[in-house]
């Protein structure tokens, strides 16, 4: 299946660089802001775009992304709100990689079918459940690639030679490692060891693996780079951003611009 | 998994994939357990020595005594800790300890199950972490002093709707970090498989006894066994061993709270629909994008907008009933047993005790013999039940 992951990853390997990722909640502050910011993310540089759809309780989220999304929910922020916005960004740019982030509830009470109907014609490329493990994805992968879009699951520094391949096999368009233990968050020194991961994914002919968790400086970005990813996700480094910028959104978006920036530089292959 | 984790389509294992190895492990230790002589004998030991097992089953002398409805209570009441979570949490305190794990985490809402946890925790020395919501540190603060007293530290959890949901959700999130060293001591039959199974067979005890203890007193099966249903453990422990008994109505009492027709209630079986909550596919309150909702009851341990998934099926299938009671026939319940019988119910318990008693009422020469789970006492509910009387005594 060619999509635009595959467009993407194919254009950078030419540039010698890989992905910068950076991921922010939809409506955080307001559906209005966060679509200004997500156009300052892509007008600074973003290769593809990473975006939570608020759910009322992330397990999968640290206190940053969680106050993110309390925020966009008491600001009114439905699901048809996000998918307006996103639906706006995809029409304003056609070829950008557009993945969301969501969890099982919205997911499974509107029914497989129905979601990822909508999910395509909202123009959006993948779909990430955080809790949704391989083992109980059958289903919800057989639907999500009847309409064209890329399911994506997250493999974990303690996923078995089994579960990398399961992964490996119900992945489309690139593969979310996470090269720690815990939820979302910044960290100060990001893990090592995770080449493993990566190496193993390789040979289990999984989609191009994409680094996030703990992504929050250059060196975190180069240091994944180095170890053989596709590219890197940054998100609570990225919503911080913006909670500490609420109030002024010339500075937000100077701040962004220059996250972005200095992130998307740390992608450039040394080898 | 070596077992489906399904209750009929309800139940599974819905879990970010860096927990699900972990449940993986803790199901094929579980299993090993329930096959395992020497952990059998510890655990019936700890159960008789240490909680206090068999708990009596009484019948009421006075409650309902113009009727011809005889009314048994189970007592976990009397069981150690107060209420029915001591026989799960020993299991799995047992199960932890055996494969090497060195920390205790936890929810809970009204403090019972921190409590048990708390207990556990000081007798086989683990490190204990309990996640409470801030409302309910707020409101039940004899609880909070009593984990503290056994050695647990109590972490308030502000986030979200700063109740149990949002309590579980941070224990989650612990776990996800922590569990090499650490025990997630989930503390209801809802969650990921295994554990609506492994609460279950922790919890059964309670009708296995029951049952024995009815055709001793009456050599016969009751007509009903009625239990409260919050999360359900201590309704799915005293119905499983009746489930064969086709002939016994099981009836599970929710909190109808303000009223089935207003917002304020947990009646997540009976209003609540599909979807996933805390792991598993079962039903919950939510709205219409799937956001889920906060219940409300006067009884802080029904207070949960889901539920575990086995109770779904039950009621799917029909084998089990569910009702509901309102926050005012739980009270005055609560106020007729303390009264009639000298025994001072939980709130959660004080809903399936009122519906028992609405049946006995409803055709008094009616001859049913009913058991009742009196899951917990109700010491912790003093300080909620004295402001509401106290405040209708001064309207």
């Amino acid at each position: 299946m060619n999509n635009r992951y595959d467009e993407m990853f194919k254009r950078l390997d030419g540039e010698k660089r890989g992905a910068f990722i950076p991921f922010v909640v939809v409506g955080d502050p307001s559906l209005d802001v966060s679509l200004e910011i997500i156009e300052t993310l892509i007008a600074a540089g973003a290769d593809a775009l990473e975006l939570g759809v608020p759910f009322s309780d992330p397990v999968a989220d640290g206190p940053v992304i969680q106050a993110a999304t309390v925020r966009a929910l008491e600001n009114g922020a439905t699901p048809s709100g996000c998918f307006d916005v996103i639906r706006k960004v995809r029409g304003a740019h056609p070829d950008i990689p557009i993945g969301i982030l969501t969890y099982c509830n919205p997911v499974i009470s509107t029914g497989f079918d129905a979601y990822f109907k909508h999910i395509a014609d909202t123009g959006i490329d993948s779909v990430l459940t955080a809790d949704m493990p391989v083992a109980e994805a059958a289903a919800y992968v057989a639907a999500a690639r009847a309409k064209a879009v890329c399911p994506v699951f997250i493999a974990p520094p303690n996923a078995d030679e089994a579960t990398t391949r399961k992964i490996a096999e119900l992945t489309d368009g690139y593969t979310y490692v996470v090269t720690r233990k815990g939820v979302t968050g910044t960290d100060d020194d990001v893990q090592t060891g995770f080449s493993t991961v990566i190496d193993d994914l390789k040979k289990a002919g999984a989609p191009r693996p994409v680094v996030g968790f703990g992504i929050s400086k250059p060196a975190h970005v180069a240091a994944s780079i180095t170890a053989g990813a596709a590219g890197a996700i940054s998100g609570s480094a990225v919503v911080k951003i913006v909670e500490a910028n609420m109030n002024n959104k010339t500075a937000m978006k100077a701040a962004l611009t220059a996250f972005v920036k200095e992130m998307r530089e740390a992608t450039k292959r040394t080898v | 998994m070596k077992e489906s984790g399904r209750f009929g389509e309800f139940g599974g294992a819905y879990v970010p994939q860096i927990l699900y190895p972990v449940l993986e492990q803790l199901e094929a230790q579980f299993l090993a357990a329930q096959s395992d002589e020497s952990f059998q004998r510890e655990l019936a030991q700890l159960l008789t020595d240490y909680a206090g097992r068999p708990t009596p089953l009484y019948r009421c002398r006075n409650l309902c005594a113009d009727t011809k409805t005889r009314i048994y209570l189970k007592r976990e009441d009397l069981l150690h800790g107060g209420a029915h979570k001591t026989n799960q949490v020993l299991g799995q305190a047992l199960l932890a300890k055996r494969v090497g794990k060195t920390r205790l985490i936890a929810e809970t809402g009204a403090g019972q199950h921190g409590v048990a946890t708390a207990v556990v925790g000081a007798l086989f020395g683990f490190n204990t972490t309990i996640y409470m919501g801030a409302k309910d540190v707020a409101r039940q603060q004899p609880n909070v002093f009593r984990m503290k007293m056994l050695g647990a530290e109590v972490i308030s959890v502000t986030t979200g709707s700063q109740t149990l949901k949002d309590a579980i959700n941070e224990a989650l999130r612990d776990w996800a970090a922590s569990y090499e060293n650490t025990h997630y001591m989930l503390g209801t039959a809802a969650g990921p498989h295994p554990f609506p199974t492994m609460v279950r067979e922790f919890q059964k005890v309670i009708g296995i006894e029951a049952r024995q203890q009815i055709l001793e007193a009456e050599g016969r099966l009751p007509d009903a066994v009625i239990a409260c249903v919050g999360g359900g453990s201590n309704a799915i422990g005293v119905f499983t061993d009746f489930i064969k008994d086709t002939g016994v109505r099981l009836i599970g009492v929710e909190p109808e709270g303000l009223g089935r027709d207003t917002e304020e209630h947990g009646m997540t079986i009976q209003k609540g629909a599909p979807g996933v909550l805390h792991g598993a596919y079962t039903h919950l309150l939510q709205d219409r994008d799937g956001q889920v909702l906060e219940s409300y009851s006067v009884s802080a341990g029904l207070d949960y907008p889901g539920v575990g998934p086995e109770h779904v099926h039950l009621m799917k299938t029909g084998r089990a009933q569910y009702v509901g009671a309102t926050d005012d026939i739980a009270l005055d319940a609560f106020k007729t047993l303390c009264r009639k019988e000298g025994i001072i119910p939980a709130l959660e318990s004080s809903h399936a005790l009122a519906f028992a008693m609405q049946m006995a009422n409803e055709d008094k020469h009616k001859e049913q013999i009913l058991v009742v789970n009196l899951s917990g006492r109700g010491d912790k509910d003093m300080e909620t039940v004295a402001k509401i009387f106290e405040g209708r005594a001064a309207q």
